[in-house]
């Protein structure tokens, strides 16, 4: 320590340069945790929200696509219910239509179908919740993009028409798609394309999206056990997130570039830490000469890298923070959660002391006997 | 200005109690190298150096003067023989044990000061007290020295706002703040004029008898040998006292 910030203030300006760039780093992984946590409520809130800890699909469902894939019997209702651990379970519908106000303002909505008096049925912050054969109960982000409470909707092609009569308490959305909870005999008349006036074909009547299951507090349900009574196949709310489109692209996708960002920061601070450490080497057979221990060097060196990491990395956080603010609300997916972003900046530094670790351990091997002779 | 009397070869028994607190060598040999090509650095080298003594090596190029010191305070291990610095074995096997030895009894003054870049000159003194456990921290004020050397009004100041003459004297009172029992002193004079020169080896030659340190000087100048109380010519690894 004594050493390590002497040598801070004295080299400034080469610390500060290396800063720097750990700091950029640093504001790249906000805007990244930011841009993974806004993409993943965007994509997924809506099943966030819901009180359900597991959903049944169809056998052999294709796990990325589930949502749009899986039909299940309505009789798998019962059988789920009828499970051990089971509080609750409900006929879930899910389907993405294009509608159109009356304004003529376009809309897209991710329809989830639940029984108005299932405990699927959202709590609403205004109008009422669902229970009229046509009214939907919309995400609050919905009438940012122009819905508005008592509006009606048309859906495209099929012409069903839908009245807004409530909005949820926040945001739900699926695929990026504003949620709208509609009456589950409404949504199997829409996915089984049947238009207004004309009957429900039988077999539509019985055909769901998928069982949600809720377990009883504090307990598990045994879903292996469920799914062979039901003949069905279960996700567990989390991994049902990446049933739902774009969700496993979208999160891969940032976690590799984060991934990135952690490597390259433990090879910037290792590389400059390698040099430092090679142009250290006179200095550090001199402290060895006076009696300074390996360990006493290493630790003074390792503090000096952990000094530069936290300090750029706070200041990288500062910014990236201040910049997510900006951006925070204006369209793009954007959030910051600061879990994820004090875990972030936690690693950034950890790998950096990872890499300048593995560069500062070669000053172990100085032998001091070269600080005597005229190689200063 | 040494009225000091010359070293005699025969020794009394209070002069070998006087001198196991100093620096005693005794048929140490050291090689460099490998199997293929060796240098033979150090033959069977005596030398005793007691409290208080200011002992001088000259030599030619290559002749091992370096190497006696880096033996003397254990920055490298003799093939043979035995190393004592204030009644500790400097030859044990351990590092630790020879880093921490190293620490509490012998200082290291070299070429040109090996100052480190970053420290003001009392900052210099300060950090051989900042090697040590905690518990073991004492030591000269490093001000003091620092006024003792003649360095008081530039103390605040880094190695590249000082004279070659003036960073040796940072050094020397570095190599000082700890107490050594034994000062190993490699060419400090290699850089400066004569006048500066003959400052430096007065200084070393003041704080060896004063503070009764035992001091091996290294130096190729012939010309500040008469402040020295004995003087050893190294020639290929054999060490002799110089007539
Ligand atoms: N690490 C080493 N590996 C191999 N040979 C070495 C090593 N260090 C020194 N030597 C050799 O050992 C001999 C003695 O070297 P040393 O540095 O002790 O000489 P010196 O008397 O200090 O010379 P100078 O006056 O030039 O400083 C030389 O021949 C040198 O080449
Ligand atoms: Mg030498």
């Amino acid at each position: 320590m004594f050493l390590a910030i002497r040598e801070l203030s004295f080299a400034r300006l080469r610390f500060a340069l290396m800063g720097a760039v750990i700091a950029l780093i640093a504001v790249l992984m906000v805007m990244l945790s930011g841009l993974s946590v806004g993409l993943v409520r965007d994509g997924v809130s809506g099943l966030q929200n819901l009180p359900v800890t597991s959903f049944a699909f169809a056998q052999d469902v294709q796990r990325d696509s589930a949502f749009s894939r899986s039909v299940v019997d309505l009789s798998a209702v019962d059988e789920w219910d009828a499970q051990p651990g089971v509080a609750d379970a409900a006929p879930f519908g899910n389907t993405l239509v294009n509608t159109r106000t009356d304004r003529g303002t376009e809309v897209d909505l991710a329809l989830f179908g639940v029984q108005p008096d299932s405990f699927l049925s959202p709590s609403v912050s205004q109008g009422e919740r669902l229970g009229t054969e046509d009214g939907i109960v919309v995400s609050p982000t919905a009438l940012d993009a122009g819905l508005q409470m008592g509006d009606t909707v048309t859906i495209d092609r099929l012409g069903t028409r839908l009245r807004v009569v409530g909005v949820t308490k926040q945001q739900d959305t699926f695929g990026h798609v504003d949620v709208a909870y509609v009456p589950l005999a409404a949504w199997q008349a829409i996915k089984s394309g049947t238009a207004p006036g004309t009957a429900l074909p039988q077999r539509a009547a019985t055909e769901i999206t998928a069982v949600a299951v809720r377990a009883d507090d504090g307990k598990s349900v045994d879903l292996p056990a469920g799914d062979t009574a039901a003949g069905t196949e279960s996700l567990t709310l989390k991994e049902s997130y990446g049933a739902s489109p774009g969700y496993t692209a979208e999160t891969t996708t940032l976690q590799l570039i984060q991934g990135f960002l952690y490597a390259i920061s433990a090879l910037v601070a290792g590389a400059f830490f390698a040099v430092w450490a090679i142009q250290r080497k006179p200095e550090v057979a001199v402290l060895r000469a006076l009696g300074a221990s390996t360990g006493w060097v290493l630790r003074d060196a390792l503090t000096q890298a952990l000094v530069l990491l936290a300090a750029a990395v706070a200041i990288g956080v500062g910014i990236g923070l201040a910049l997510g603010a900006l951006i925070t609300g204006s369209g793009i997916p954007f959030a910051l959660s600061m879990p994820s972003i004090s875990a972030a900046g936690a690693g950034l530094v950890v790998l950096g002391l990872v890499g300048a670790g593995a560069a500062v351990i070669r000053i172990t091997s100085v032998d001091p006997a070269t600080a005597l002779g005229g190689n200063r | 200005m040494s009225s000091r009397p010359a070293p005699t070869a025969s020794t009394t028994p209070a002069d070998d109690a006087s001198e196991r607190l100093g620096l005693v060598m005794r048929a140490v040999s050291l090689r460099h190298g490998n199997a293929a090509e060796t240098v033979q650095a150090l033959d069977d080298v005596d030398l005793t150096v007691r409290p208080g003594e200011l002992a001088a090596v000259v030599g030619p190029s290559g002749a091992g003067k370096s190497s006696l010191l880096a033996v003397a305070g254990g920055l490298a291990r003799p093939d043979h023989g035995t190393v004592t610095v204030a009644g500790q074995d400097m030859t044990v096997p351990s590092r630790r044990t020879r880093t921490e030895l190293r620490r509490r009894h012998v200082g290291f003054v070299f070429q040109s000061g090996n100052l480190l870049p970053a420290l003001t000159a009392a900052d210099q003194l300060r950090l051989p007290l900042q090697l040590g456990p905690r518990s073991q921290r004492s030591g000269r004020d490093p001000l003091k020295l620092l006024a003792d050397v003649g360095m008081a009004d530039k103390a605040d100041r880094r190695p590249h706002q000082l004279s070659g003459g003036e960073r040796q004297r940072v050094g020397i009172a570095r190599a000082l703040v700890t107490e050594p029992s034994v000062l190993l002193v490699d060419e400090p004079t290699a850089a400066l004029d004569r006048a500066r020169s003959h400052e430096i080896v007065q200084l070393l030659a003041r704080e060896a008898r004063h503070r009764s340190v035992a001091v091996v000087m290294v130096t190729h100048d012939h010309d500040v040998l008469q402040y020295c109380d004995t003087v050893y010519e190294m020639v290929d690894g054999k060490l002799a006292a110089s007539s």
